[in-house]
């Protein structure tokens, strides 16, 4: 044969795919909504409820607005590039999911399916490696827009990513050190059968969570759009729905870290207190995906209250914090972390 | 032909038909770029070969970090192509001998290859972390301390360079 390919495999792939992608798309979408809801709150506010029950229309509303713009492209900007960077920005911000155990296993039509797109044994790089490439369709965008403010806005995006990967990566290792694999299945198996890793690296796990802020720009790390300086950063010029594009993979990256924190540090699938191997396959994978999904939503409303709530940095202040701070304590945890290991391992 | 076979044609096509590119074009930041291409598919061809760590190390490392410092000093310094010097023909002979000598190098490094046992797909292991983990650290532990003194000296140059000098003000 040409081509040996299990055919039946290829769908259930594809068919899993096309679930997660779209229902990161779709939780996102609810958690624009969300955002303004827990805004509301936050400042005594009602919040939008005029798109149908209890404003539940809105995020439709907002993508239809946003489709009907007008769709301006700056007269010296580069086209091509112009259009690459929100693509891009929206690629690398659901290209992520691939890696992650959504659930165990479930059985449908007489097959076991593993609910994770590839469980390949560098899962937890992978995830690195795509974060790390998310900063090309901000700074894309910056450059191909030819403005000042968009380039300062693309620049500032470009420092703040590289300089917070590096205390992700060092905390990051502290965790490989404990676990001992890079699959992030294995991780949530042990996580089932001994405690949550976040018992094990509280530090790691708070320097993780700060980098995920700088890493998603959420506040109080958003200086690359801070609109009283930049006027709109480094989306100053797009407008319609390539700005939509941007606005929202900003929401994917917050749903996707808040799925990897959970899986890494907060035992992902795992129900606490639920013997998952007691019950029936298909009941634990509901199971699973529940508890995943709550430890998400958890997150997420972690996100938004810290962004309404706390001020944004300076940016000598962001820098200090991440130089002078976070990557000296990620090295004193990695170092302690492999002192302990040593130690108790004897 | 199967479907490595294919996809390494693919790959190939690819990283020569980018770093042409790269070479052949006028803005800076498009040459920057292309190479980023060169990078995924050489990381493509690291995963035919099941050098999985390999591949997702070499697009962290010098697609996610190295490349982008590139293309933030080049968008610093604002190069395009009507700013771009003007090469002297000296200097662009000079390029094409050094140029043509590195390809006589490895031209006769490749002669003397064993094409036979060149390359192991699909089952080779030896690229995989455990694998690689355990070379690094037991077979070729000496040199690979002494490779990350080098990088500690210069990471500490580059802080020295970069530091204000004090006695200038």
């Amino acid at each position: 044969m040409l081509l040996a390919i299990d055919v039946a495999l290829l769908i259930e792939k594809l068919v899993l795919i096309v679930v997660v992608v779209f229902a990161s798309l779709g939780i996102a979408m609810y958690t624009t909504f969300a955002e303004r809801k827990v805004a509301a709150i936050l400042q005594d506010r009602r919040g939008p409820n005029r798109a149908g029950p209890f404003g539940l229309l809105q995020p439709l509303a907002d993508g239809l607005k946003l489709f009907f713009k007008e769709e301006i492209i700056p007269n010296f900007s580069s086209k091509f590039l112009f259009i690459l960077g929100p693509a891009l920005a929206m690629l690398t911000a659901c290209m992520t999911s691939a890696v992650i155990p959504w659930g165990d296993k479930v059985e449908l039509f007489g097959r076991t399916i593993d609910l994770q797109i590839a469980d390949v044994n560098i899962g937890i790089l992978y995830v690195f490696g795509v974060v790390s490439l998310g900063v090309y369709g901000i700074m894309i965008g910056s450059w191909a827009s030819n403005n000042k403010f968009s380039l300062l806005g693309g620049l500032r995006a470009a420092s703040q990513i590289i300089s917070y990967e590096l205390a992700m990566g060092i905390s990051m290792i502290a965790l490989l050190m404990v676990t001992g694999t890079l699959s992030l299945k294995e991780m949530v198996v042990q996580q089932q059968h001994h405690y949550w890793n976040v018992v094990y690296q509280p530090l790691g796990f708070l320097i993780f969570l700060i980098c995920a802020f700088a890493e998603c720009n959420r506040t109080p790390f958003d200086l690359p759009e801070a609109e009283n300086e930049l006027i709109g950063g480094y989306h100053t010029e797009y407008s319609s729905m390539k700005l939509g594009f941007y606005l929202f993979s900003e929401y994917i990256n917050m749903f996707i870290s808040s799925v990897v924190m959970a899986t890494l540090y907060f035992g992902g699938y795992d129900m606490p207190f639920v013997n998952e191997a007691a019950l029936a396959p298909n009941m634990a994978a509901l199971v699973g995906i529940v508890a995943l999904l709550a430890k998400v939503v958890c997150f997420i409303f972690f996100f938004m209250w810290v962004r309404w709530t706390i001020p944004r940095f300076r940016y000598d202040q962001l820098m200090h914090l991440g130089w002078r701070i976070l990557i000296p304590l990620a090295l004193f945890n990695m170092l302690t972390t492999g002192g302990a290991i040593l130690y108790f391992s004897k | 032909m199967n479907i490595t076979t294919i996809l390494f044609i693919l790959l190939s096509v690819m990283a020569i038909g980018s770093a042409v590119m790269m070479i052949s074009s006028k803005s800076p930041v498009h040459s920057v770029l292309w190479l980023v291409v060169v990078f995924f598919a050489i990381s493509g061809h690291y995963i035919l070969l099941n050098a999985q760590f390999l591949a997702i190390v070499n697009i962290i490392v010098y697609a996610g970090a190295i490349m982008v410092l590139f293309l933030f000093v080049v968008m610093l310094m604002n190069l395009n192509a009507e700013t771009e010097p003007i090469k002297n023909y000296r200097l662009q002979l000079v390029g094409i001998v050094a140029g043509g000598l590195l390809l006589l190098v490895i031209i006769s490094a490749i002669m003397k290859m064993d094409v036979e046992h060149l390359v192991q797909t699909k089952d080779g292991d030896a690229g995989l972390i455990k694998v690689l983990g355990m070379n690094l650290f037991k077979n070729y532990v000496l040199p690979f301390e002494i490779s990350s003194v080098l990088f500690l000296s210069a990471m500490i140059g580059a802080v020295v360079i970069g530091k204000k000098d004090e006695n200038v003000n």
